[in-house]
């Protein structure tokens, strides 16, 4: 065989098992009792594959750690510009790996008294982040759906939020917040739900037939 | 799932597999004519810019695990990625790709790779394609260098966000760079809506192959969406109807 075929045979087979695993998972998720009303075999398949894609999705999070390793080795390397967080991340990387080597039974506290502050910290910067770019929304894009967008979140804020010495306002947190969200907002949630399903329903039939290829490289 | 239940799942899956397959065969040869999104015309330009001035592009694939049902909006992400990959391929400066989970990473160095193997570019980076963090903030705070520090001028988030996508689209607009921004999940998109210069709504995110010309399913799944979509306006009101009657 010439080996200038040999990526494209790769890219056959790959295809080819990965169409054969979809409509075999596909099929044991819709056909999953006999007429027995017992676990038919295509919904033994199913489990089967599914068992193995969470196993080998544990060995990819090694294999993006390694990757997020060489990332910032390399700005370490070339000593780009946050080079020094970069060296901040591997030592902590390091000691987190060591720690939950030697103390398995306590790693949990490096995510409760680091990771969870620093995330809650972000959640915080996000309140001011939304807020200014909720002012900077007329300035960027001034059109009537856009002053409809912060009428509502003002609206929705005032009554959900008692206002200081005056507490809930009469009519706005009894009557108008509910109707904007138990009615408006969840109808178009709905409507958004709707499209995002069919969306991902022809998305899946498009990697099924084997349109778009994200494993063995696009050709 | 009971049989009936099954059934009735599998008749609409064959149906809409039947009416793409055939619209994409009747569509082959005829250019098809969308709605126009204002987003994918600029991000067009935003790609010629890219290859034009040397700079980067950037796309985000969000944390949605393969496993779970909300890969579908990374996997349009990733076809996507594949287009403008293989689009700035001309270009001084490959694109890179950041996602917060593992699986996600591997399959966005694949892409990258079979673009650049399509391309014949020398040599292929396998940092272009990272994973930058695990939890949805750790993934903002790694890819957030990236939009700043590495020449980027045109930035496509496209995947499972959530409110987190603020701080990505704030740190692009810090930068004047563009940014293109589709979520498949509700919070995300009002978050999108207010801050990012260029949204997606709804299924528009998984419009994004056929409005960049990736071939004819692409198209095609556009006219069933449609499709399946007034069916399902016609049951809900026959539904209604059926219930004021009395009959349901």
């Amino acid at each position: 065989m010439n080996r200038r075929n040999i990526p494209s045979l790769i890219i056959i087979i790959s295809t080819a098992i990965a169409m054969a695993s979809g409509f075999l998972v596909l099929g044991g998720y819709f056909f999953a009792q006999n007429t027995n009303g017992q676990a038919s075999l295509l919904s033994d398949i199913r489990l089967t594959l599914l068992n193995w894609a969470i196993i080998l999705a544990g060995f990819a999070i090694f294999i993006g750690i390694i990757n997020l390793s060489q990332v910032h080795f390399k700005k370490i390397q070339n000593k780009q510009k946050g080079a020094f967080y970069s060296l901040l991340l591997i030592v902590s990387l390091a000691a987190t790996f060591l720690f939950g080597l030697f103390k398995p039974g306590q790693v949990e506290i490096v995510f409760t008294t680091v990771q969870l502050p620093v995330e809650a910290s972000l959640m915080a910067l996000l309140a001011i982040t939304l807020t200014y770019a909720s002012i900077r929304l007329l300035r960027r894009r001034l059109n009537l759906l856009s002053v409809i967008f912060l009428v509502t979140a003002l609206l929705i804020l005032l009554g959900t939020a008692p206002l200081p010495f005056v507490g809930d306002i009469p009519g706005l947190s009894d009557w108008v917040r509910p109707f904007i969200a138990q009615v408006m907002a969840a109808a178009g949630a709905r409507g958004i739900l709707i499209g995002v399903a069919l969306g991902t329903l022809t998305t899946g039939l498009r990697i099924l037939f084997g349109s778009d290829r994200p494993y063995g490289g696009n050709k | 799932m009971s049989i009936g239940l099954g059934i009735a799942g599998f008749g609409i899956v064959f149906f809409s597999s039947v009416l793409m397959l055939g619209l994409a065969f009747l569509h082959r040869k005829k250019p098809s004519v969308f709605r126009d999104i204002p987003a994918f015309t600029r991000l067009r330009q935003a790609v010629g810019l890219v290859v034009e001035d040397g700079s980067r592009l950037h796309v985000s694939l969000g944390h949605g695990a393969l496993t779970t049902p909300q890969s579908a909006s990374a996997l349009a992400g990733l076809a996507l990625l594949h287009r403008l990959a293989n689009l700035t391929s001309a270009g001084d400066q490959p694109p890179i790709s950041t996602s917060g989970d593992a699986t996600l990473a591997i399959l966005s160095q694949d892409t990258l790779q079979a673009a650049a193997r399509t391309s014949e570019r020398a040599n292929f980076d396998p940092t272009a394609g990272r994973l930058t963090g695990l939890t949805p903030f750790s993934y903002a705070a790694g890819a957030i260098p990236a939009i700043r520090d590495e020449n980027v001028s045109a930035n496509v988030l496209m995947g499972n966000f959530g409110v987190e996508v603020a701080l990505l689209t704030d740190a692009a607009e810090r930068e004047n760079s563009f940014v293109l921004a589709g979520s498949d999940n509700l919070v995300a998109q009002a978050v999108i809506y207010a801050t990012a210069q260029e949204p997606l709504i709804g299924e528009e995110v998984y419009a994004a192959g056929a409005y960049s010309e990736a071939g004819p399913l692409h198209t095609a799944s556009l006219s069933v969406q449609d499709v399946l979509r007034w069916l399902i306006i016609a049951a809900i009101l026959v539904g209604a109807l059926l219930t004021l009657a009395g009959v349901l």
